[in-house]
């Protein structure tokens, strides 16, 4: 049983549907959404890193180390303005959060 | 080759349960436990193709900072989880329809045959044999070589998302004692001392 490309990418693919699903399913819950977005970013990785060493080519492997340093900057700000709604409002229900209509 | 294979299916089965157990779980705190497990068999996952430094990377970075981060937070808060959890049954229709949509267009996708052109000619960097160089090697000959205007870029994001993050949550609370350096130096003789004439016998 031979574990090619296909596999990697089907992987991928059933993980970023979860992430995106998660996000639908969990609409006012904003932690969940910003851990579903870790796993759709977690999906791109494994698809980059199946096609680096299907192809051979290691520029698949530096594209996902960049990919890793932005999530991990987009969850330290994600997660800083969520304690930042959290003080101003008492809640994270990101359900009204366009209440100041800006 | 078996042995790949059953390790294959192990991590892949892992990953896929513990990712809709993320978006499912009932606890926020269980949420992110099995976040970590995703990104450990993602690890696994990485391994298992040869790209050892990016998995040690993803374990380092994800299940050492940002998975605690978000347990931090998650804990750290006082939300009421119960009342987020209201709508869940009411998004579950679209939030299904939404994900078949898109898991059958992938599927679709990946089901049409790969008709590879010359695309291994054309591979920009290729990977060294794993005798001669190995992965963490390979790619820190290319990083700070090539790419080290993105690599440095890279630590430009990282430096605005650590002072964004820091300004967003510092805050001065009122009523709390604490050193102000520059108002103990601005401080003068005349501010904090007063002579007073005493004429004897009369008291102050």
């Amino acid at each position: 049983m031979e574990i090619g490309i296909t596999h990697y990418l089907s992987v991928a693919a059933i993980l970023f549907t979860i992430g995106v699903f998660g996000i639908f399913l969990n609409k006012k819950n904003v932690i969940i959404i910003l851990m579903s977005i870790e796993l759709i970013l977690l999906a791109v990785n494994i698809n980059l890193i199946g096609f680096s060493a299907h192809l051979g080519d290691l520029l698949g492997q530096v594209f996902a180390m960049f990919v890793l340093t932005v999530a991990a900057a987009e969850a330290a700000i994600g997660l800083a303005i969520l304690v930042v709604y959290f003080r101003n409002r008492g809640n994270i229900d990101v359900e009204n959060v366009n209440i100041m209509k800006g | 080759m078996m042995i790949q294979a059953v390790a294959f299916y192990v991590f892949a089965g892992i990953i896929i349960a513990s990712a809709i157990m993320v978006v499912s779980a009932k606890n926020p705190v269980h949420s992110v436990l099995f976040l970590i497990l995703a990104f450990f068999n993602g690890a696994g996952l990485f391994v298992l193709v040869g790209a050892e430094f990016l998995a040690m990377i993803m374990v380092i970075v994800y299940v050492g900072a940002v998975a605690v981060l978000f347990m931090f937070v998650v804990m750290m808060l006082d939300i009421n989880f119960v009342e987020l959890r209201q709508g869940f049954l009411q998004y579950l229709p679209i939030g299904l329809l939404v994900g078949l949509i898109l898991l059958v267009e992938l599927i679709l996708i990946l089901s049409t045959q790969f008709k590879e052109p010359q695309i291994l000619a054309v591979s920009s960097l290729p990977i060294p044999p794993i005798e001669d160089v190995e992965n963490t090697k390979a790619l820190g000959n290319v990083l700070y070589t090539k790419y080290i205007y993105l690599f440095q870029s890279g630590g430009l994001i990282l430096l605005t998302a650590m002072i964004g993050a820091i300004v967003l949550t510092l805050r001065s609370r009122p009523g709390v004692k604490k050193q102000i350096i520059t108002k103990q130096v601005l401080r003068k003789r005349e501010d904090s001392v007063e002579i007073k004439k005493v004429t004897p016998g009369t008291g102050v």
